[in-house]
C-alpha cells in the first residue's frame, strides 16, 4: 500500500515510516503542510497519516479541510498529541476517519491505518462473510463452521463479525472496544481478553485449527493458516 | 480610589431617596393647604353668592324697603358675627349695613376682594364682593375672614416647617441610606480586597437576615468555594505529577539504565526494553486519566449534555463485564425499572460506572455477587434524580479511610496488592460533581455500596 506520512517531528517520522516499510508497505515522507497538501493532492496515496501541528503556514486540520473541499475521500488517520475530546471531535468533523493520540503504540498506529486503507477499497454491501470453514451470515445472523452451527451471544457475534471483516489484519482490543462496544476509553482491565477467550472457546476450540491468533504486543488477527 | 461624589454610587442611591422624599411630601402639603385652606376659602364664596342670590330675589320682590328690612334681620340674626353687608345710595352714602363706609380699593361689580376693615374700632379681614342694583344703590356683601386668615397662616407656617423638619429627615436619611449602603458591601469588598491580596480562605460574612445582600454573599462565596475546588484540583495535580509519578518514572528508567549497563544478551536487552516501554505506557494513561478527571472537573463538557435512557447504558456495562465476572465465579445482576430518564453527559455516565463495576468485579471474592441496582429518585425540589448502587461484597472501604477514597491516588490498605491507579473514584466523584450530583461510598455489610446519585430532568433556567 502507499501511504502518506505528514509529520514535522524527525524521531517520530523516522520510526513510523521505517516501521511501516518494514510492514512491507511504500511510503512517503512530508515534514511540512506546504508538501503534505501537495502530495496528497497530486499523487494517489491509499492512506495518510497526519499530525496536526505542523510547521509552514498549513495545519493539520487545514490540510485536511482543503483535502476534503476538493472531493478527495482518501482515508485519513489524525496522529495528535492533542488528547481531550473536544480536540478528537474537531479532528473527526474536519474530516479524519481516525484519530490516534500521542504517545501511540506503532502496533497500533500500524492496524489502524491497515484497516482505514483496505476500508477504503470497500467492495460494497456484504450479507456473507468467510473465512477459511468458517460463514458468518449477515442477514440471518447464522454462524457455521464445518458446516455445523455454532450458538453466539449477539455481542458475540458482533465481536466475530469484526474480526472477519479485518480477517488477515492486526486488530488492537482499543479498534475493538471502539468498533465492537462505541466505547472510547479503556477499560484498564482485560476485558477485551477475556471476551475473545469466550469466543475462542465456541469458534476454535472445538476444531483442529485456529482461527483467532493473539498478535504479542498488538492485538488479535483472524486468518485462515495458522503461522 | 476617592473619586467624584457623583460616581459614588452610595451617594446617588442616598440622593434619589432625599428628592424621593422630598417630592412626595411637598405633594401632601400641597394637598393638605388645598383641601384645608382652600376649602375655607372656597366656602366663604359659596356663602357670599348665595347671600348676594337671596338679597336679589328679595330686592325684586319688595324693592329697596324689603331690602334694607332683610340685611337688619340677618344681622341681628348673625350668631357668628362674621357677616358684613353695607347698601348704599348713589352717593355711596349708607343706607343700611355694619359698615361705616364703602372701601374705597372696591371699584368693580362681581370681583373679589380681600382688604382691611375696620369694625367697631378693631381691625379686621374681609373677603367683599360688590353688585351694583337698579337706580344706581350699590350692595357690598362679605364676610370677616380674620379668624380664617389667621388659620390660614397658621396652616403655611406649620407646613413650612414641617418641610424643613422633612428636609433635615432626608438629609440624616440620605446619610443612613448611604452608610447602610457602605456598610452592605464592605464585607464583599473587603473579602475580595482580602483574596486578590492572597488570603484565599476568606469568605464573605453574612448578615443572617436571608437578605438580597446575603443571597449575594451566598453566590459570592459558592463562586470562590468553586474556584477553590479548582486550585486544589491543579495543586492535587502537580502534587500528584511531582510524588505520584516519580515512582513509576523512576522504574522504567532504572530498568533501562539497568539493562543498558548490565545485560549480557540481545534477549535480556530487548526485553528490559519492553518492560520499559509497558512502564511508560503506564505512566500515560496515568497521566490521561490525570488529564481527564481535570478536564471533568473544569466543567468544560456540559455542552454534551442531553436526556437519556440510563437502562440500556447499565446493561451494555453489565454485558461487557460479566465475562470477567463470571471469570471469577462472581455474579454480574441488574436490577432497574423498564426505562430510567436520566440527564446528562451519557459517554461519561458510562464511564464511571464502568469504573465503579470495574471495581467491585476486582475486589469481589470468588463466589461473590455484585449488583447494579438502579431506581427513580421521588421528586424533589430539584425535579427528582436516579440513584445507581453498585454492591459489592469486597473488603470494602474502613469508615476512616471513606472520606479521603476519591482523593486523586489514594489507595486503602487492603487495596495496595489489586492492581490500580487509585484515580477510579476521584474521576467518578468529578463525573457525580459536573451532573450536579454525588457519590456516596457506605457499607453493605460486607462489602461496600458505592451510590451514584444524578438528576433524571435538565434543570430549569432559575
Amino acid at each position: 500500500m502507499r501511504i502518506l506520512v505528514v509529520e514535522d517531528d524527525k524521531d517520530v517520522a523516522g520510526f513510523v515510516v521505517r516501521g511501516l516499510r518494514e510492514a512491507g508497505h511504500v511510503v512517503e515522507h512530508a515534514d511540512n503542510g506546504r508538501d503534505g497538501l501537495f502530495l496528497a493532492a497530486s499523487e494517489a496515496f491509499d492512506a495518510v497519516i497526519l499530525d496536526r501541528m505542523l510547521p509552514g503556514g498549513i495545519d493539520g486540520l487545514r490540510l485536511l479541510e482543503t483535502l476534503r473541499g476538493q472531493k478527495n475521500t482518501i482515508p485519513v488517520l489524525i496522529l495528535s498529541a492533542l488528547a481531550e475530546v473536544d480536540e478528537r471531535v474537531r479532528g473527526l468533523k474536519s474530516g479524519g476517519d481516525d484519530y490516534l493520540t500521542k504517545p501511540f503504540a506503532f502496533a497500533e498506529l500500524l492496524a489502524r491505518v491497515e484497516a482505514l486503507a483496505r476500508r477504503g477499497k470497500g467492495e460494497g454491501p456484504v450479507t456473507k462473510l468467510t473465512v477459511a470453514d468458517l460463514e458468518l451470515d449477515l442477514l440471518s445472523r447464522l454462524v457455521r463452521r464445518a458446516g455445523q452451527k455454532i450458538d453466539l451471544q449477539p455481542r458475540e457475534f458482533r465481536l466475530l463479525e469484526y474480526l472477519m471483516r479485518h480477517a488477515g489484519q492486526v486488530v488492537t482490543r482499543t479498534m475493538l472496544l471502539e468498533g465492537v462496544w462505541d466505547y472510547h476509553f479503556d477499560p484498564q482491565t482485560n476485558v477485551i481478553d477475556v471476551h475473545v477467550s469466550r469466543l475462542r472457546q465456541k469458534v476454535d476450540k472445538p476444531y483442529p485449527v485456529p482461527l483467532i491468533h493473539t498478535v504479542r504486543n498488538a492485538g488479535y488477527m483472524l486468518r485462515p493458516e495458522s503461522a | 480610589m476617592r473619586r467624584g461624589l457623583l460616581h459614588s454610587a452610595s451617594f446617588r442611591f442616598a440622593m434619589i431617596y432625599a428628592i424621593l422624599l422630598a417630592i412626595s411630601a411637598g405633594a401632601l402639603a400641597l394637598f393638605l393647604w388645598w383641601a384645608t385652606a382652600g376649602l375655607l376659602d372656597r366656602q366663604t364664596e359659596a356663602a357670599i353668592r348665595s347671600d348676594a342670590q337671596n338679597l336679589a330675589e328679595r330686592w325684586q320682590e319688595g324693592g329697596l324697603p324689603a331690602l334694607i328690612i332683610t340685611i337688619d334681620d340677618r344681622l341681628t340674626q348673625d350668631v357668628e358675627d362674621d357677616s358684613l353687608y353695607l347698601l348704599v345710595d348713589p352717593r355711596m352714602r349708607r343706607i343700611a349695613g355694619n359698615l361705616a363706609r364703602w372701601p374705597s380699593g372696591v371699584q368693580e361689580a362681581r370681583v373679589w376682594y380681600e382688604l382691611p376693615i375696620l369694625r367697631a374700632g378693631v381691625r379686621s379681614l374681609a373677603r367683599v364682593q360688590r353688585f351694583d342694583l337698579p337706580g344706581g344703590f350699590h350692595l357690598l356683601i362679605g364676610r370677616d375672614v380674620q379668624v380664617r386668615a389667621e388659620l390660614r397662616t397658621l396652616l403655611t407656617d406649620a407646613l413650612g416647617w414641617g418641610l424643613l423638619i422633612l428636609l433635615g429627615m432626608a438629609a440624616l436619611g440620605a446619610v443612613l441610606v448611604r452608610s447602610l449602603f457602605r456598610r452592605a458591601i464592605a464585607e464583599v469588598s473587603a473579602t475580595a480586597t482580602a483574596i486578590a491580596g492572597g488570603d484565599l480562605a476568606r469568605r464573605v460574612r453574612l448578615s443572617g437576615r436571608g437578605d438580597e445582600f446575603d443571597q449575594l454573599a451566598e453566590t459570592i462565596n459558592e463562586m470562590l468555594d468553586r474556584i477553590g475546588r479548582l486550585m486544589d484540583g491543579v495543586r492535587q495535580v502537580s502534587n500528584a505529577i511531582a510524588h505520584d509519578l516519580r515512582t513509576p518514572i523512576t522504574r522504567a528508567r532504572t530498568r533501562l539504565e539497568d539493562a543498558a549497563l548490565h545485560a549480557d544478551t540481545e534477549e535480556g536487552l530487548r526485553a528490559a526494553i519492553e518492560r520499559g516501554t509497558a512502564d511508560l505506557d503506564g505512566i500515560v494513561a496515568v497521566f490521561q486519566a490525570l488529564l481527564r478527571i481535570a478536564e471533568i472537573e473544569a466543567g468544560s463538557r456540559r455542552s454534551a449534555f442531553a436526556a437519556f435512557d440510563a437502562v440500556p447504558l447499565l446493561d451494555a456495562i453489565a454485558e461487557l463485564y460479566d465475562v470477567v465476572a463470571e471469570e471469577r465465579a462472581v455474579s454480574l445482576a441488574v436490577e432497574a425499572p423498564p426505562s430510567l430518564a436520566c440527564y446528562g453527559d451519557a459517554d461519561l455516565i458510562q464511564l464511571a460506572l464502568a469504573n465503579l463495576v470495574d471495581n467491585a468485579v476486582k475486589f469481589s471474592p470468588e463466589g461473590g455477587a455484585v449488583r447494579i441496582v438502579a431506581r427513580a429518585q421521588p421528586g424533589g425540589a430539584g425535579g427528582g434524580g436516579v440513584e445507581i448502587a453498585v454492591w459489592d461484597q469486597g473488603p470494602g472501604i474502613p469508615e476512616s479511610d471513606r472520606a479521603r477514597a476519591t482523593e486523586r491516588f489514594f489507595r486503602a490498605e487492603s487495596a495496595r496488592s489489586t492492581p490500580g491507579s487509585g484515580l477510579g473514584l476521584a474521576l467518578v466523584q468529578a463525573v457525580a460533581q459536573l451532573h450536579g450530583g454525588v457519590l456516596r461510598l457506605e457499607d453493605a455489610g460486607p462489602g461496600l455500596r458505592a451510590v451514584l446519585v444524578l438528576s433524571a430532568a435538565a434543570p430549569n433556567p432559575a
